[in-house]
């Protein structure tokens, strides 16, 4: 019996020793995203991204030699349960948290990643997402406030518009996207004949199509989210629309032009990140990508699987795991594809966690995404 | 004009969705009592059936024969038998409840044994364009009215032109004296329910090529149709059609020429009026209570 509970003794120490010990073998870098909902396209092609690029990094011996431990966590495409996610990870003293990607899920969960000074990379696109002060909050694609200059220089020098319609998804990406375009089309002198706002994971767009009509503008700019853009743009070639339709990086990307089943041919529009740029270590990584989950991934999966390199690289820079010095040490960061080439193309962030990096003019051809154009870095 | 006439299809074509559903909700009700919150559910799932079986091979006919009729059993006769009869004993707050869960159940399972993700879904008719009346309307929302039209008027010629209807219609009108008459109650009972489960994979197939193949869509297809049937008149069939058709047509008109910003407002306005005005609704009988 002595034996027994000495035995028991023994087997209790060494598990309580294994804990620390396990936990020093590994970083701990949660995920809170999208997986179901309005948005679920979006967070699972983030999701896929993050996770190739977690296996890819752990095979290599992870980060200084500490491998990556991740925890999937659904935001059901809500900003009030991602908030309760990312409080329930916050707990367990996450390095860097990666997501969300719905902007209005980031606007909510910065507040808790500054009080606890965890830096958070998002796929978040809103402009308010970096005007807001909070040194903890990164992006992995362009902010509204950089895009929609590019989009309204195409629209007025590539599409040469003197009136424009745009219909936008009444969420905090939309609204962002909206009030940012509307002002780059004032400034370039371009009206605005119809402003028709939508809701997010709207069904029916044929009423919107009918005023988009009645409006007779030389051009459309569509700003909605994945399914919703799928569902517009079967409406939209169901009544007949032949004005030039154009979007920003999401009316493009592959899954909307699945969903559309032939509807988006000829939209044509800015493109931040694509797999279809004509760069090889992007070309590349969307063949690895297709190879290891069988289809092919839109802008979100490069903003998962580059966030992870990110945060390799610059914590392989200040050579420790402080998540303040790393939030500081990004800050003004360049980081080029021969110092990680995980990033795939050379990235820069400024002192708000903006990025700057090359970008594309696509046009949707026989079912694919083709670019047309580079647009250098805005730095340059 | 033009636009108006498009509208006008495309709405007369939702509300036809809307209708075949709250047919489905009016039938049920009246002859079993039962209040299905599940009914939105009932007509997000028969896609993924369709889609499972094209997964598996079979071309899109054979698919959708399957999708209705794994529907009909599944969501007509194993409802009735596992959750209606067992639970409809204990009164009808216990069958709501049990219908709540119900759908809760089927919008997860779709999720995590599907796709969380919409999926394409294949259209009757290819999205080509048809001129009537010197207006050109699309003709998807042509074959959908088609479609539904012609099952809700089968339903009707079942109902009131044939002897079986006529049972039916005499036990949702009084059970105890139709059994007194030599009608097979519970049999009557049962093909309501089987009914119901052929009208909402009709309406899965008609409604999925527009919203995608999707977990969350019965949430609103559910709650549309149960307004539709409210507002026409839950205890008569024709005011269920009527419900759903002017539904349809007033929400894509509103959206149209009053706001999009509200349009998800006025069919809950509409519903309230009704119920203040008219709380049998426009096409309902006034029930009066026996003491």
């Amino acid at each position: 019996m002595v034996r027994s509970a000495l035995f028991a003794a023994v087997v209790a120490a060494a598990l309580g020793l294994a804990s620390p010990l396990y936990a020093q073998s590994t970083v701990y870098i949660p995920a809170i995203l999208e997986l179901s909902g309005a948005g679920a396209v979006s967070g699972t092609n983030f999701r896929d991204g993050m996770l190739m690029a977690i296996d890819e990094v752990n095979a290599k011996g992870g980060i200084l030699g500490r491998k990556i431990k991740t925890d999937l966590l659904d935001t059901q495409s809500d900003a009030g349960i991602s908030r309760a996610q990312l409080q329930k990870v916050l707990d367990n003293s996450p390095y860097v948290v990666l997501g969300p990607v719905f902007s209005g899920s980031v606007l909510v969960d910065m507040l808790l990643t500054q009080q606890a000074e965890i830096p958070e990379i998002v796929g978040g696109e809103a402009a308010a997402i970096t005007q807001k002060g909070d040194p903890y909050v990164f992006r992995t694609s362009f902010g509204q406030q950089f895009s929609m200059p590019k989009i309204a220089n195409y629209i007025r020098d590539g599409i040469k518009a003197k009136t424009v319609a745009v219909l936008w998804v009444n969420n905090d990406f939309g609204k962002g996207g909206r009030d940012n375009f509307v002002k780059e089309m004032a400034a370039r002198n371009i009206k605005v004949v119809a402003d028709v706002s939508t809701e997010s994971g709207q069904v029916d767009f044929a009423a919107d199509v009918v005023k988009l009509k009645a409006a007779n503008a030389d051009a459309i700019f569509v700003y909605t989210n994945e399914e919703e853009s799928a569902r517009f743009l079967r409406e939209a070639k169901k009544q007949g629309i032949t004005a030039p339709l154009i979007g920003e990086t999401t009316l493009l990307g592959q899954k909307v032009i699945e969903l559309a089943q032939g509807a988006a041919e000829g939209v044509h529009g800015h493109v931040g990140l694509t797999v279809d740029a004509p760069i090889p270590a992007v070309k590349d990584f969307a063949e690895r990508f297709k190879k290891r989950f069988n289809y092919l991934c839109d802008h979100n999966g490069i903003k998962g699987y580059t966030a992870v390199y990110i945060i390799k690289y610059v914590t392989e820079k200040i050579g420790k795991f402080d998540s303040k010095l790393f939030a500081e040490t990004l800050h003004g960061l360049t980081i080029t594809p021969k110092d990680e080439p995980g990033v795939l193309m050379e990235v820069s962030f400024d002192k708000n966690g903006d990025l700057d990096r090359e970008s594309f003019l696509g046009e949707v051809v026989n079912g694919q995404q083709k670019i047309v154009a580079i647009l250098p870095k805005l730095g340059k | 004009m033009t636009s108006f006439v498009q509208l006008l299809v495309s709405g007369l074509a939702t509300g036809a969705i809307y209708a075949l559903i709250a047919v489905g909700f009016t039938l049920v009700w009246k002859t079993s009592q039962t209040i299905n919150f599940a009914q939105g559910e009932f007509v997000m799932l028969p896609a993924f059936f369709v889609l499972a079986a094209m997964d598996a091979g079979a071309p899109f006919w054979l698919a959708a024969a399957i999708g209705i009729a794994l529907s009909v059993v599944i969501l007509g006769l194993l409802f009735k038998v596992a959750i209606v009869d067992p639970m409809l004993k204990y009164g009808v707050l216990p069958l709501v409840i049990s219908t709540i869960a119900l759908s809760l159940f089927l919008k997860e399972g779709a999720k995590d044994f599907y796709s969380a993700l919409g999926q394409p879904f294949p259209a009757l008719v290819p999205a080509t364009d048809i001129r009537v009346l010197g207006t050109v309307v699309s003709a998807q929302s042509l074959a959908v009215l088609a479609v539904a039209l012609v099952t809700i008027a089968a339903l009707h010629v079942l109902l009131n032109k044939t002897r079986l209807g006529r049972a039916m219609q005499a036990t949702a009108q009084n059970p105890t004296l139709a059994r007194i008459l030599g009608i097979p109650v519970q049999r009557m009972i049962l093909l309501t329910f089987l009914i119901n489960g052929a009208l909402v994979a009709i309406a899965s197939i008609l409604v999925s090529p527009i919203y995608l193949a999707k977990f969350t869509n019965g949430e609103t297809l559910g709650m549309a149709a149960f307004i539709a049937a409210i507002i026409g008149g839950f205890n008569e069939v024709r005011g269920a059609i009527f419900g759903g058709i002017i539904l349809g047509v007033l929400d894509n008109l509103s959206a149209a020429y009053i706001s999009s910003q509200y349009r998800g407002a006025f069919p809950l306005l509409i519903l309230v009026a009704v119920i203040l005005v008219r709380p049998h609704g426009l096409l309902g009988r006034a029930e009066e209570r026996t003491i």
